[in-house]
């Protein structure tokens, strides 16, 4: 390339010749980034499918459906994964809307305690959950509710909420203010308005911080595993954890197969909506106070 | 007082108005009111709450568990006296510096950089299998690479196909091979964040400075890195506390061990205060875990200037 440069002067030529060679440099670093970022992935897929899966990652002799024959049963499979889904469903409906309404007036009006409010709301969405269980374990005890599926869901619900309000108010910035105007001219009131103008004109950003609140929790171990005790009311992601203790010897295709079944909900939801997922990121970088 | 008659029609325009009227102010705010329950409640009560326990002997069973009494700095004392708390603490800081700070970050920049340059079906592959390390559930992150690494994993057999030996390497290098998962399932949301800041920028900048015979590596940090520097200090804040707190994916791969030497701070705290029972000190723990957090914000905070705030 050096020898090239002096020579050629500044045309369209030279830079495109080296655009190209740039476009395939990045291209094949990322290809492999993408490869090794693949291979601890290969293992469950190809042990899911072996009866006799080990550790290592090998091409399973004769594919079979057996393992996941082996966890589809309400005890293994639907009942934890139902338990996810009341669970965290439950506490994604309420972080929303939530946030919804209280991104409303965070964005249309300003006042003295709009700023310190939302600094506030940004320090929250970076406190450490994990530092604070202990206290919210001992709070549950005394006031009866350990083991409590809503309770567990109202507190998975506030600790994502700072994120979300943060992002949803951020989102809601961009909708222009004209159409609210005159629906509040004809009198509607402010939750009317948020409901039937500002949140479907916001659709995309709404069905960004539906998907990252529920992803959160559905991944979420630790809450879980500290505030629900009994067997009948875990999320997969505890009863995952206390797979290998229920059946003696671990059955590492059966862990396959049903690490598989876990992650499927949310990795459905990332193809669905993951095209959008850039715009959160535009949405969270602007932060404007 | 003629923003306040307007006021009872239409929303006046925000730089207009001001907060004369404390009636119309509640009124304004009445829809924050579910989200502020639930933050009081569920956040600030366990924080405060956890400021008192810390104080306590409160435990779950033995002395402190019937009765609950002040020990004032006790649990404190106790702590910096106690080598496995300072080991957990090292350990918090290496995971949280190597996997975190350095490894996410860096990557994650890479990333993004790259992909604005590549084919878009590259962009496209690699996008989804970063992120879809991201998506996947902690637990089943921890197991993935458990049997990556483990003694009879994935890895050594393909070492052995180069005729290397095996390693265990999750007994031989527990914090590095537990700081090279959280690396693999962290580093999305760098690059998501370095992609959406890159987007932002005006690519004349960049073009002109080309033209000028600025280098690549001179581009990006004189230019780059200066018009982007409030996202990088952002996502360094965000990534250094997300990283601060992991617990399921460490508790899966290794439990903290062997022994505890992979035990960071809240594998720690969670022994303390529910295998041997004591609340209390458990929650002091805790407290200084956050106390590591808050000085981290207040660094990067300093770093910044004022004006980006």
């Amino acid at each position: 390339m050096s020898t090239e440069a002096p020579a050629l002067p500044r045309t369209a030529k030279r830079p495109r010749s080296r655009e190209a060679a740039v476009k395939t440099g990045s291209s094949g670093i990322l290809l492999i980034v993408a490869f090794l970022f693949c291979i601890p992935l290969v293992w469950v897929i190809l042990a899911s499918f072996d009866k006799n899966a080990s550790l290592a990652v090998s091409w399973p002799g004769s594919p079979t459906f057996d393992n996941y024959r082996g966890v589809l049963n309400e005890k293994t499979t639907y009942r934890p994964i139902w338990n996810s889904l009341l669970l965290c469903g439950g506490g994604t409906i309420i972080t929303v809307v939530c946030a919804a309404l209280a991104a409303y007036p965070l964005s249309r009006y300003r006042s003295r305690g709009t700023r310190p409010f939302l600094m506030t709301i940004i320090f929250a969405s970076g406190l450490p959950i994990t530092a604070i269980m202990i206290p919210v374990y001992a709070m549950f005890v005394q006031v009866n509710l350990i083991d409590s599926m809503p309770a567990a869901a109202a507190f998975l619900a506030a600790s994502s909420l700072p994120y979300a309000i943060f992002l949803m108010k951020n989102f809601m910035d961009g909708v222009p203010h004209e159409l609210e105007e005159s629906a509040w001219t004809e009198g509607a009131g402010m939750v009317r308005t948020l409901w039937s103008i500002v949140l479907p004109l916001m659709r995309p950003g709404t069905a960004v911080v539906t998907m990252l609140t529920f992803v959160g929790m559905w991944g979420n171990f630790f809450v879980p595993f500290m505030l629900l005790l009994s067997p009948d009311k875990l999320p997969a992601a505890v009863s995952l954890f206390t797979f290998s203790s229920q059946y003696g010897q671990v059955q590492y295709g059966q862990l396959a197969a049903f690490s598989i079944l876990y992650s499927l909900p949310v990795a459905l939801l990332y193809l669905l909506l993951g095209r959008r997922l850039r715009d959160g990121f535009v949405a969270a970088g602007g932060v404007k106070g | 007082m003629a923003a306040v008659a307007e006021t009872s029609t239409m929303p006046v325009d925000p730089r207009r108005s001001g907060n004369s009227d404390p009636a119309r102010t509640a009124r304004r705010g009445m829809p924050l009111l579910p989200a502020l329950v639930l933050l009081l409640i569920f956040m600030a009560g366990p924080v405060i709450y956890s400021i008192y326990l810390a104080f306590t002997n409160k435990a779950v069973r033995g002395e402190g568990a019937d009765s609950t009494s002040m020990v004032g700095f006790a649990n404190f004392t106790e702590a910096f006296s106690q080598p496995d708390f300072w080991n957990a603490m090292w350990l918090t800081l290496v995971f949280t510096v190597v996997s975190g700070v350095i490894g996410q970050n860096v990557l994650g920049m890479a990333l993004a950089l790259l992909l604005r340059k590549c084919a878009a079906w590259v962009s496209w592959i690699t996008g989804t299998v970063v992120i879809g390390a991201w998506i996947i559930p902690e637990v089943v992150a921890g197991y993935l690479w458990y049997t990556f690494l483990s003694g009879d994993g994935s890895l050594n057999k393909v070492f052995g196909w180069f005729g290397l030996g095996p390693q265990d390497w999750l007994i031989s290098a527990p914090i590095v091979a537990v700081s090279f998962a959280n690396i693999w399932r962290g580093t999305a949301f760098s690059m998501l964040t370095y992609s959406a800041a890159l987007s932002q920028l005006d690519p004349e900048v960049e073009e002109s400075a080309a033209i000028d015979g600025a280098g690549p590596m001179r581009r990006f940090w004189s230019i780059t890195v200066p018009l982007i520097r409030r996202s990088i200090m952002t996502n360094l804040l965000l990534t250094t506390l997300q990283t601060l707190s992991v617990f399921g994916l460490i508790f899966v791969m290794t439990g903290g061990g062997p022994g505890t030497e992979s035990q960071t701070l809240p594998l720690y705290m969670y022994e303390q205060a529910f295998s041997f029972g004591q609340l209390g000190y458990g929650t002091a723990v805790a407290l200084l875990l956050l106390l590591v957090g808050g000085v981290a914000a207040l660094a990067y905070l300093k770093v910044l200037p004022k004006e980006d705030l």
